[in-house]
């Protein structure tokens, strides 16, 4: 019930009001462009939370070596023209690595 | 028109009644038979970015079991929700306890990226016959991943066919991950310890790399990076409602940088 309130109503209500303005509001407007900007500012902060206060097994792996791991990831998915695989592979052997070194 | 409405039957039943008004209107482009345009939907979804989320859908199981949540919560919100990160918002709610309507506004604000999408995806679909309900059915599927393929893809499917084609493939999304979620889920506790902190590490990777890629202006690139700095530090100074606070700093700083930028072009 909780999922269905606080999950399902919360995120379908903004795909059906995308259709309803599909081609009345401009793309470009300055209030999307704001809704867009906290929206993406939102989810950034869960990804910092998932790397800087993980739970689980990540939890036992030390900050630097996630930081790194990350951001190195990260690095190598412009280097490589945006392809994701080559962020997520990368990000996902140096912690790997760094585990297996006892980093 | 009944034959589409028997192609989108297929991939859930939505119980809906629809009348063959137009019959003729669509099968003049008989090249391919809707269910092969279908069929080809279902395909896309089991290409590159499919895999990977696929692979970020195995992390969301393991997030999940970690955090408390059961199976069937997981995999029904999987179904419901589908959206990554609305999805780990709402985890990180139950496990922190929330109430419901700080989690019902975290939730709200994660999800409304899915508005600019929804509505940059509608119009391709829309073809002269085309019926809204369809359209608020199918945009349940939008997310990310489907997004991204849909509109790459799109443009080379005929226009009557582009509903069908987008069923097959956000349906498939759909059952995939919820399969995913499940499997995975019941094997969780079985895997080594390094595969486990390895499976928890492609929720944020696959994150990373997609928002900045999906990414409209410059305003999106700065407003991630003050995310991805704010969501730790409010993590520590107001634990109970870190999210929402770094995304409407993060958000309205980068996009107030964007309008003086803006200002100073103009001046």
């Amino acid at each position: 019930m909780f999922i269905l309130v606080a999950g399902f109503a919360t995120t379908d209500i903004w795909r059906f009001l995308g259709v309803y303005l599909g081609g009345k509001l401009s793309e470009d407007s300055d209030l999307l462009v704001l809704v867009r900007t906290m929206a993406t500012a939102l989810v950034a902060a869960v990804i910092g939370n998932l790397v800087v206060f993980p739970g689980g097994a990540l939890a036992h792996t030390s900050l630097g070596l996630r930081i790194a791991a990350a951001a190195l990831g990260f690095v190598s998915y412009l280097v490589s023209g945006k392809r994701m695989v080559v962020g997520i592979a990368t990000a996902e052997f140096l912690l790997l690595a760094g585990l297996y070194l006892n980093f | 028109m009944e034959r589409r409405c028997a192609a989108f039957g297929a991939v859930a039943s939505y119980g809906r009644t629809c009348y063959g008004r137009h019959m003729s209107t669509w099968i003049s482009d008989a090249k391919a038979p809707r269910s092969t345009w279908f069929l080809r939907g279902v395909r896309a979804a089991f290409s590159l970015p499919g895999l990977i989320l696929i692979s970020s859908f195995i992390g969301f199981a393991a997030l999940a079991k970690d955090a408390g949540v059961t199976v069937a919560q997981a995999a029904f919100m999987t179904g419901t929700v589908w959206a990554l990160p609305s999805m780990v918002v709402l985890v990180g709610a139950i496990a922190s306890g929330a109430a419901l309507p700080a989690a019902m506004f975290a939730v709200t604000l994660s999800a409304i990226r899915l508005m600019p999408m929804v509505m940059a995806l509608a119009p391709e679909m829309r073809a002269g016959k085309t019926r809204q309900c369809v359209l608020y059915l199918l945009a349940h599927f939008v997310a990310v991943t489907s997004w991204v393929l849909a509109m790459e893809r799109l443009k080379r499917v005929p226009p009557q066919m582009r509903t069908t084609y987008y069923a097959g493939l956000g349906g498939a999304l759909v059952t995939t991950n919820v399969i995913v979620v499940t499997a995975v889920y019941a094997v969780a506790d079985a895997l080594p310890y390094a595969v486990s902190a390895a499976l928890l590490m492609l929720t944020p990777m696959y994150f990373l790399t997609s928002l900045w890629g999906s990414a409209r202006e410059r305003a999106g690139h700065v407003a991630m990076v003050l995310g991805l700095v704010l969501g730790p530090v409010f993590h520590i100074v107001l634990p109970q409602i870190d999210l929402l606070v770094a995304g409407l700093i993060g958000g309205t700083v980068a996009y107030g940088l964007q309008l003086r930028r803006r200002k100073v072009r103009a001046a």
